[in-house]
């Protein structure tokens, strides 16, 4: 069989199995949700100044919708940053970009396969998030009906389809960060500046939309697409925001997927 | 159809800056040669073999595998293999999943080689142990590995005795003559011309960037052959030994002397015959130059007069 994409793609799998920060990454995207479940059975307050804080004691399927919101301040950042920071410079720490670039791979292969397993990974660990944090969330709080963000009820198995909806909606921002860090791990050739680097790139949004006098630009920051999923929790849905998320998205990872593969294709291997 | 030469190099340049690491070199390789490409370190023999391997680009000039251009894909690597610096792998996965990985990455038959690859550099016992705590012969053994499970037919070593204890030496250059036994073309860089000398047939010498010598390593000895100076009770009979004696280069009169190019054999031929002639040595001094000296004069200098001073070891 001649090597392909698939070929780095299943490698790259294999190989995140056996480094730290791939359960360092996918570990606090589980437990973040269980300890939170386990402050909410303890404490009676709750989050009054964030959507659907005040019903996490009324229904646990209030719970992973608050943690998207707060985990889009950093923690999911970070996750996403973690391996998609590191799947091109990890290469140029252990000097190993020359031993694969000598085998039968051209360099576009091999890079597409790194981005389908940072991707996955990305995918994993907010599908994880969202899975511990609906069984935590239930554990503590039950498994009932959720009141939306215009005030009606839904039955907890249709909420529990608008949760998984709105975890494949918070993707499209999510993904657009790891394509991010892919362009600066290919570019730093550093797995700690690339990783912050993201982080920094994901902060700056945030501020850049809170300063006075760029509210303007907040539609087009990647930090605002966090809360597309937001629409899904309307009655009737609201398409916009998704929509909107849908393009602006890209616009953000297309040309550093682009970038980042020409830099990745162009440069000259010259360490290790 | 004549088949293209395994490696075939013309006018490759590489520039960093204002530094060039690699200036206008030209060679080929035959089918079943193993080259020497000897210089000492930093004279540019790993920007040179990373451009054969396509890892970086050329300035200028080109490289031809088997007639084909690594810059222009991977495609070009068929049938190569090789290293370049020390061989690196991913240390959390084991010797043998490095190769399963490498091999899946080659396709082909590869995977197959891998037990018979791991036999051949002596990993069997090992393989099964990451690569993180092997030791730097082992890391060097697996890199062989590593290429030898393409199945080249061109294998392009950087230094692969570097770093090795005396008997991971020896047993480097026993493994590589046994692949070159085998029919392997090998290309190997070093700075230890010993190695070269043991191993290799043809050879590139490179200093800073060029090629100042080219050639078999036979021509190079002869090259290497000292100069002589000598005064006889006769000089014109002398001359005319010297000119009849085989083994004796370009003999010349020059300030009151003969001079001549010669191996200590054809030296010690030409005493016995002087004295047979008559024309008995009064001075017969050796004035300069083995292989080695030559080599450092090749690398180091213009001349003999430009090579650093040794240093003394007390």
């Amino acid at each position: 069989m001649n090597p392909g994409i698939l070929t780095v793609y299943r490698w790259e799998l294999h190989k995140l199995r056996f480094q730290k920060r791939t359960y360092l990454g996918l570990g606090a995207a589980a437990i973040v949700p269980i300890l939170f479940a386990i402050a909410v059975s303890v404490r009676n307050g709750h989050p009054n100044e964030v959507a659907f804080g005040r019903y996490i004691h009324q229904t646990g399927l209030a719970i992973p919708l608050v943690i998207l919101l707060f985990g889009a301040v950093w923690m999911f950042p970070l996750i996403t940053a973690l391996v998609a920071g590191d799947i091109v410079a990890s290469e140029d720490h252990n000097g190993t970009l020359k031993t694969i670039l000598t085998r039968s791979l051209e360099r576009g292969q091999i890079f597409g396969g790194k981005v389908l397993a940072a991707v996955t990974y990305a995918v994993v660990a907010i599908l994880l998030n969202g899975a511990v944090a609906v069984a935590a969330g239930s554990l503590v709080s039950g498994f009932k009906p959720l009141t939306t963000l215009s005030g009606t009820k839904v039955s907890a198995p249709s909420a529990l389809g608008l949760i998984g909806a709105s975890l494949l909606v918070y993707l499209l921002p999510i993904l657009a960060l790891a394509c991010i860090g892919l362009l600066l791990s290919t570019i730093t050739r550093n797995s700690a500046a690339a990783v912050v680097g993201t982080l920094m790139f994901s902060l700056m949004m945030q501020l850049i939309g809170v300063l006075p006098g760029l509210g303007g630009t907040r539609p087009y920051l990647l930090s605002s697409q966090f809360d597309a999923w937001e629409g899904l929790l309307r009655q009737p849905v609201d398409w916009a925001p998704i929509g909107h998320a849908a393009w602006v998205c890209p616009l953000y990872a297309l040309p550093a997927l682009a970038a980042g593969y020409l830099v990745f294709l162009r440069r000259d291997v010259a360490g290790g | 159809m004549t088949a293209a030469a395994p490696l075939e190099i013309r006018g490759l340049t590489k520039v960093y800056g204002d530094i060039v690491a690699v200036d206008d070199v030209d060679l080929t390789v035959a089918e079943g040669n193993v080259y020497g490409y000897l210089g000492p370190n930093g004279a540019g023999k790993t920007t040179s073999l990373r451009m054969m391997l396509g890892l970086i680009r050329p300035t200028a000039g080109s490289v031809q595998l088997f007639g084909r251009d690594p810059q222009l894909g991977v495609r070009a690597l068929e049938g190569v293999a090789g290293f370049v610096e020390e061989p690196r792998f991913y240390p959390y996965l084991s010797g043998r999943r490095n190769l399963e990985l490498l091999a899946a990455f080659d396709g082909g038959g590869a995977a197959a080689r891998i037990d018979e690859v791991l036999s051949v550099v002596e990993l069997s016992d090992r393989a099964a142990d990451k690569v993180r705590g092997y030791s730097h012969g082992m890391r060097q053994r697996l890199g062989i590995a590593a290429a030898l499970v393409r199945g080249p037919r061109l294998l392009l070593l950087d230094e692969p005795t570097t770093g090795l204890d005396p008997a991971g030496m020896r047993d480097m250059r026993a493994l590589i003559r046994r692949l070159a036994g085998g029919g392997m073309t090998v290309v190997l860089s070093s700075h230890l011309l010993g190695e070269v000398e043991e191993l290799c047939d043809r050879v590139a010498i490179i200093r800073t960037g060029s090629v100042v010598y080219e050639g078999t390593i036979a021509e190079l000895k002869r090259t290497a052959t000292g100069a002589y100076r000598l005064r006889t009770t006769d000089d014109d009979r002398a001359l005319e030994v010297c000119r009849a004696q085989p083994g004796i280069v370009d003999p010349r009169r020059s300030a009151g002397a003969i001079h001549f190019n010669a191996g200590e054999a054809a030296v010690a031929a030409l005493s016995a015959a002087l004295v047979e002639a008559a024309a008995a040595p009064v001075e017969l001094t050796p004035q300069a130059a083995s292989l080695e000296t030559l080599f450092f004069r090749l690398t180091e200098g213009q001349d003999g007069a430009a090579a650093p001073e040794p240093v003394e070891v007390a």
